[in-house]
């Protein structure tokens, strides 16, 4: 078993028809596709991004230069995600496949690292686990 | 309607692919599609297609072979025509077709079959013509069926784990043959034999009657945590544990908990498999040996699964009915993984948990965790009256962790060559080699 996440994005087009749906339906097969997850047992999170504008940094020039986001030319918002855990990643692509998006959306499925992709003796390697371990506050 | 259109790849199938015929594929994707594709299908929609065909067929042993027909089926077209739009129902409308055909064979020799195949094409005609909206509760009803008759108490137990992993975890026979060390036939003939056995009992496909449920859920539960349990800790061959198949009992019992959400002890397996899935990061060396609780790197516990175990432990809480086995092995579990370290560990609740324990389920294996507990919460010469009554009880004679423990307890107590000789005693009534390691090591460190 691995943990995947679905990687949510879209073009402006999508985004704006998005918005002219009716909220309700959108949050229905939304929750009822998580739903589906969830009895299956495999979602283990997922949250959405707001579809405001946010900022970009890029560090192309010295000192990093802020701007309006999103980044890159072809004007995708990532705007949401969830972490599946199955045992491949094509059945994390079938379970994708079955999320509500309209034309304009996509989804990419990336692994998500674990400690075993790590040196386990890494001083750093460790801090992190252990910060990971107390929700991310330095002391426990 | 609009909303048809808005969801193409939603769960819930419109009404128009639920009733699709079954060789033609709508809307066949571009990629090609690899057998690893289709068996991911299967993995999700495997219990569903089980489930809605036995309702079919009122057959359990058919529509397991239906079911397995349509997923052959589906691995020599797919990669043609790619994956249908809606592949849970194409595969079902496989099976019900093969269904059909089947009856119609046998109409000639039988009266019955015949009658079944009239009353079948009517009912599918019917559903093509005015298709029912594809109802997941009902469905799910008919995966807890599925599940009571794959846990039958008919049943050898071997036989309920194959049938259980194969129809409602969707796992090839192949993968259960190897997570269990047998060979692939020795899995098929579990399952031949299960599915006669069913048939000779004539088992009904219904969730068990009031009177019967409690011991009947109890047997499904088992059948989770016997999976679960050989992922665990392999009673045999040279891996420590298994994950994978472990992992494969979690989801299995999320589904359930899902299933039978008023189970208490539904959510409380959950909650102790997930606490104890928590530790895996932390339960080997990079080369494969095990490392003990007390020496595990308590900073690779996984948190989302320690939050997932507490959460479903309230769950069974919040069903107002008192903790069960389950629920008290898994509260015994929560405090071992919310325990900063050994020595922080809330050893006194775990002694009067594992009381609980012994009380509601009594067992000498309990009764020698009890004593392990005791050990550390009030020295090792308490804990030891407590093993030594087991070991006059005699009831653990030939269990390797009973040598184990009170070797540990001499070790502690400075007796040293009662200890040595405990621990030859453990090594040789222990069958997994990784087991014997440690067990070794331990007799070095005297």
């Amino acid at each position: 078993m691995s943990k995947f996440m679905l990687i949510m994005r879209a073009t402006d087009e999508a985004v704006a028809a998005y918005a002219e749906t009716d909220f309700a339906e959108v949050i229905a097969a939304m929750g009822a596709y998580n739903e589906s997850m969830l009895k299956a047992g495999v979602m283990v999170g997922g949250d959405g991004l707001a579809p405001e504008a946010g900022l970009v940094v890029s560090f192309d020039q010295t000192p990093p230069v802020v701007s309006d986001g999103p980044y890159g030319e072809t004007k995708e918002l990532f705007n949401g995600f969830w972490i599946l855990e199955v045992p491949t990643i094509e059945e994390a692509a079938e379970w994708a496949k079955r999320a509500p998006l309209t034309p304009g959306n996509r989804l990419e499925i990336r692994r998500v690292t674990g400690p075993e992709d790590f040196p386990a003796d890494n001083e750093w390697v460790k801090k992190e686990e252990e910060w990971r371990a107390n929700g991310y506050s330095p002391e426990a | 309607m609009a909303r048809e259109r808005v969801l193409p790849g939603s769960v819930t199938a419109t009404p128009r692919e639920h009733g699709a015929a079954a060789d033609a594929p709508a809307g066949a994707s571009a990629a090609p599609v690899s057998a690893r594709a289709v068996e991911a299908v299967w993995r999700i929609e495997s219990a569903r297609i089980v489930a809605t065909l036995t309702r079919f067929t009122r057959d359990f042993g058919l529509a397991e072979d239906l079911a397995q027909e349509a997923l052959a089926e589906a691995l020599a077209a797919w990669p043609r025509t790619g994956v249908p739009a809606s592949p849970g129902a194409w595969l079902v409308a496989v099976g019900k077709r093969r269904a059909i055909d089947t009856w119609r064979r046998e109409a000639t020799q039988s009266e019955k079959y015949a009658e079944l195949a009239r009353e079948a094409e009517i009912d599918a005609d019917a559903a093509a013509a005015a298709p029912a909206p594809w109802d997941p509760d009902a469905i799910d009803d008919d995966v807890l069926r599925l599940v009571f008759i794959a846990c039958h108490p008919v049943l050898a137990r071997e036989a309920s784990i194959a049938l259980t992993l194969r129809t409602v975890a969707g796992l090839p026979t192949e993968a259960i043959a190897r997570a269990f060390l047998v060979p692939v036939a020795t899995v098929q003939q579990r399952i031949v034999r299960a599915k006669r056995t069913l048939a000779a009992a004539a088992v009904p496909f219904e969730v068990p009657p009031r009177d019967e449920y409690p011991a009947r859920l109890s047997a499904v539960l088992s059948v989770v945590y016997l999976i679960f349990n050989e992922g665990y800790a392999a009673s045999s061959g040279s891996d420590w544990m298994r994950p994978d198949l472990a992992r494969e009992a979690l989801r299995l019992g999320r589904v359930l908990a899902e299933l039978v959400p008023r189970e208490p002890e539904a959510h409380g397996l959950v909650a102790l498999m997930e606490f104890s899935v928590a530790r895996f990061p932390a339960r080997l060396t990079p080369s494969g040996a095990p490392v003990l609780l007390a020496d595990q790197d308590r900073s690779r516990w996984d948190r989302t699964l320690i939050a997932r175990g507490r959460a479903a432990l309230a769950r069974a809480d919040a069903v107002g009915r008192g903790r069960g086995p389950y629920g008290l092995q898994a509260a015994i579990a929560e405090c071992h993984d919310t325990a900063p370290s050994v020595a922080e560990t809330d050893w006194a609740r775990i002694v009067v948990l594992y009381e609980a324990l012994g009380r509601i389920a009594p067992s000498p294996v309990v009764e020698l965790n009890r004593a392990a507990a005791l050990s550390q919460a009030e020295g090792p010469a308490t804990a030891l009256r407590v093993v030594d009554d087991l070991v006059a009880g005699g009831a653990l004679a030939g269990y390797g962790l009973l040598p184990s423990v009170r070797g540990e307890l001499l070790s502690q107590l400075g007796r040293v060559d009662e200890a040595r000789a405990e621990f030859e005693k453990a090594i040789a009534l222990t069958a997994n080699e990784q087991e014997r390691s440690v067990l070794r090591s331990k007799l070095r460190a005297l």
